[in-house]
């Protein structure tokens, strides 16, 4: 009963939306504040009826309902009751439900929010909003029913793929699509402006937040991904230039340059167009990034959907929505009045060329991603674009980028001096190269790409902070007076030194992964095998039942130097119900370090495969990406983008008559 | 939910050790190894998602890895080994698409975005001080001239 209510309440939602859309558009037109004043409840009973599916779909999965086809499908009784609960978006139908809830959800904070966004704005771009709701809850209606019955329902279920029965992947989906969705509240202030024909510093300012906010989440969503993918394939890789992966990494590199031109425009009323077109684009990369994992087109394992009736709508819907907000675009932006000079050699120049370089990096793997596919389709041809291409297109854009954050935040706005600024980062420069001629000379005949990366790292984390010494710090004051001041900064400036500290700390990561050493062997127990300072003895095999898995576990004593270590504990898992096996790496983490231990298969007289790596300062990578996020959070409380937090009363700006 | 299928269906078909690069197959010279691993490392699993036989556990990626070393043993260089593996099975096989034709666009969209954003900015750049451009002789005089023909009205 409470499977069909959640049914009814998804067709409602999708009656909501209609009104939500049609009604606040049309108040705007007539500028009638009453049509206008529909937005907001509509936007939260659509939240309500959403929420209630969801909840509907949930309470299925918690008490194995096994007459729903989709709990079927993707549950068993003995599944642990967390991936019980996980499961309902490990799945196709699941995942679009929590996709149109988290945007559902975005409706809600935004109709919430009264002080943040002017009524008017918040009508057009709650109109907007709907309008991918509706789009979205047509599809899963039409296409994807979760609520679907079986009848005679069978006594157990399929259980969930093993690979997603893991905690990673548990959180990976929900903080991936809050990023993706929240572009879509960008994308609609976006489009609201070009109705309105109207852009200013009050709309850049927001906007922010909310791209902030989505930034934040889809950064911890990707790097959640990577963590996973690394202890979860048993390889030891963290980025593999999938098409899927490149599919969220797209809207990041949009969205990282949309985050960097609403700044520009908030505090120079610069770059409006541009930043206009930056919404659109990031959201569409969103929604491609959906298409591309949920058509199928990739015929990728990512693909739960087969059906190409699904692919067609969601290529409907992405036709629809990029090609009309483009359209929108060419016609209304010429409406919208450029403003505010710069000097080429000015923070906002940097942020300029940091808009250009994210805009070139992300067209490479955009094209990268779709050009396979555009061949196939127009001449037949197969060609195949993996990491090896991406590493030589996209390092060489990123790497001018990286060396040009700690000039961006140096230079003065308006008009920088680039002889001051070189002045001011001598110190980090210099010992960024000392760093970096050590590390060569301590190891020669190595990988130089480690040395030369960490050297950049350190670079970018000392050049953040040096914004924070040079604003703080002055020359016979003490050292007192430098803190008490730093403290004063505004946060969203601790938030940007934070956020680029954290891009070089992963870098330092990535880089130091060129010193990884991989051992791969055939092991009795008592046998030992070296990675790098490391050596692991294995101790004992034991067979083990979980459950629902089945699993031969292999235990290893790690040591370095004769003294013991700790231990790593790599098992072979057998999923009973799909027959599914999978591997457990088994992860001894050494400050940043780790050594990581991956078990093939039990040979029959008694030996296994084992791989053992040495990976140094590989949880940097992830760590930084955490800082980053952390940066942006940080920078989103700052007291300009507080909802509701008292405005500080300006003085009236007393403006310059113009000159006859 | 990344690339699991292939090496599943590695394991589902055959029963034996199914892992990357096995111990067995790795060479005894390590330098041959070591060229062994980066050529494999660009050459596509033909029969799984966007992976390279380096990382495959597919029995075809098995048969590829070996007859790679085997072909670096027979003293190929490593353009030799390539060049004989995409004769075998297509340009499909690398994961660096070659530079042709049929690829032109592949190769050249960074450089041809970079440089058409680089050259809007600059012209951009060179447009905005115009607006304040000061007036040259012609335009002044004819300010001039049309400021005295107002005065006169005026004074009239």
């Amino acid at each position: 009963m409470l499977v069909e209510a959640g049914h009814f309440a998804l067709a409602l939602a999708l009656g909501l939306s209609l009104i939500q859309f049609a009604v606040p558009l049309w108040g705007t037109r007539t500028n009638d504040p009453v049509l206008m004043g529909v937005a907001a409840p509509t936007a939260l009973a659509v939240l309500a009826c959403v929420g209630f599916a969801f909840g509907a779909l949930t309470l299925a999965y918690a008490n194995s309902d096994f007459s729903v086809l989709n709990v079927i499908q993707n549950s068993h009784s003995t599944k642990p009751f967390i991936y019980k609960i996980t499961g309902v978006w490990g799945n196709h139908e699941g995942s679009m439900l929590l996709w149109v809830l988290i945007l559902a959800l975005f409706g809600g904070i935004v109709a919430v929010a009264k002080n943040a966004v002017p009524p008017r704005l918040r009508a057009n771009t709650l109109a907007v909003q709907a309008s991918i709701t509706v789009a979205f809850l047509g599809f899963l209606l039409a296409t994807s029913n979760p609520f679907t019955r079986v009848f005679p329902a069978p006594l157990e279920g399929q259980d969930l793929n093993p690979v997603l029965q893991d905690p990673g992947l548990a959180i990976h989906p929900p903080l991936l699509y809050i990023g993706y969705v929240g572009f879509s509240i960008s994308f609609a202030f976006a489009m609201a402006a070009l109705i309105d024909g109207r852009i200013d510093a009050v709309w850049a300012r927001a906007v922010r937040p909310w791209t902030l906010g989505a930034w934040v989440f889809l950064t911890l969503g990707i790097a959640m991904g990577s963590y996973w993918a690394y202890y979860e394939l048993g390889w030891g890789g963290w980025w593999f230039w999938d098409p899927v992966e490149n599919a969220s990494l797209m809207p990041w590199l949009a969205g990282t340059a949309l985050l960097h031109s609403t700044v520009v425009m908030e505090r120079r009323d610069a770059l409006k167009v541009w930043t206009v077109l930056l919404a659109i684009l990031t959201f569409s990369l969103s929604l491609l990034g959906t298409f591309l994992v949920r058509s199928g087109v990739l015929t990728s394992v990512h693909s739960f959907a087969v059906d190409p009736a699904r692919g067609v709508v969601i290529l409907g819907i992405l036709i629809v929505f990029i090609g009309g907000s483009l359209a929108l675009f060419a016609w209304r932006a010429p409406l919208l009045q450029q403003g505010g000079l710069f000097a080429p050699v000015s923070r906002e120049g940097a942020l300029v060329m940091n808009n250009l370089l994210l805009a070139t990096g992300c067209s490479t793997v955009f094209i990268g991603t779709l050009y396979p596919l555009a061949l196939e389709a127009l001449t037949g041809e197969k060609i195949s674009v993996g990491a090896p291409f991406f590493n030589l297109t996209f390092l060489p854009i990123v790497i001018p980028l990286l060396l040009l954050v700690p000039f961006g935040q140096t230079l003065a706005w308006k008009r920088g001096d680039l002889l001051g600024t070189s002045q001011r980062l001598l110190a980090v420069l210099g010992f960024a190269i000392v760093a970096t001629l050590v590390l060569l000379a301590l190891t020669i005949g190595g990988p130089v790409a480690a040395p030369l990366g960490i050297g950049l790292g350190i670079y970018l984390v000392l050049g953040s902070f040096n914004e924070i010494v040079t604003r703080s710090w002055s020359r016979g004051r003490g050292f007192g007076v430098a803190v008490q001041r730093a403290r004063g900064l505004p946060r969203s400036t601790w938030g940007t030194v934070l956020a680029h500290a954290g891009v070089g700390v992963t870098v330092i990561g990535i880089a130091a992964s060129a010193w990884s050493i991989e051992t791969i062997a055939t092991m009795k127990i008592g046998d030992r095998i070296k990675a790098g300072p490391y050596e692991a003895r294995l101790e004992r095999v034991v067979p083990r039942t979980g459950p629902n898995f089945r699993e031969d576990a292999a235990l290893m004593r790690v040591t370095r130097d004769g003294h013991e270590v700790g231990t790593v504990e790599t098992t072979k898992r057998l999923y009973v119900t799909r027959n599914m096996p999978t591997t457990e790496a088994g992860i001894l983490t050494i400050g940043t370090s780790q050594v990581y231990a991956s078990f093939g298969d039990a040979l029959e007289d008694g030996s296994i495969g084992v791989r053992l790596y040495y990976k140094p300062l590989i949880l940097l990578i992830w760590l930084g990406s955490v800082i980053m996020a952390f940066g942006g959070a940080v920078s989103l409380t700052d007291r300009r983008f507080r909802i509701g937090a008292p405005v500080k009363a300006r003085a009236p700006q007393t403006t310059l008559a113009p000159a006859e | 939910m990344r690339r699991w299928l292939a090496p599943l269906l590695a394991l589902m078909l055959v029963a034996g050790p199914a892992f990357a690069v096995q111990p067995d197959e790795i060479l005894k010279d390590p330098a041959l190894e070591r060229r062994a691993r980066d050529i494999s490392a660009g050459l596509r699993c033909l029969v799984c998602q966007n992976q390279s036989i380096d990382d495959s556990d597919a029995p075809l990626a098995k048969d590829l890895r070996v007859l790679v070393r085997e072909r670096l043993k027979s003293g190929d260089s490593d353009r030799d080994v390539r060049d004989y593996v995409v004769a075998r099975y297509g340009e499909f096989v690398l994961l660096r698409p070659v530079f042709g034709l049929h690829t032109l666009l592949l190769w050249l969209t960074p450089i041809l975005v970079l440089s058409l954003g680089a050259f809007g900015l600059y012209t951009a750049v060179r447009q905005r001080p115009a607006q304040a451009k000061p007036l040259d002789a012609a335009e002044q005089a004819a300010l001039e001239r049309l400021l005295r023909e107002r005065r006169r009205q005026d004074a009239v």
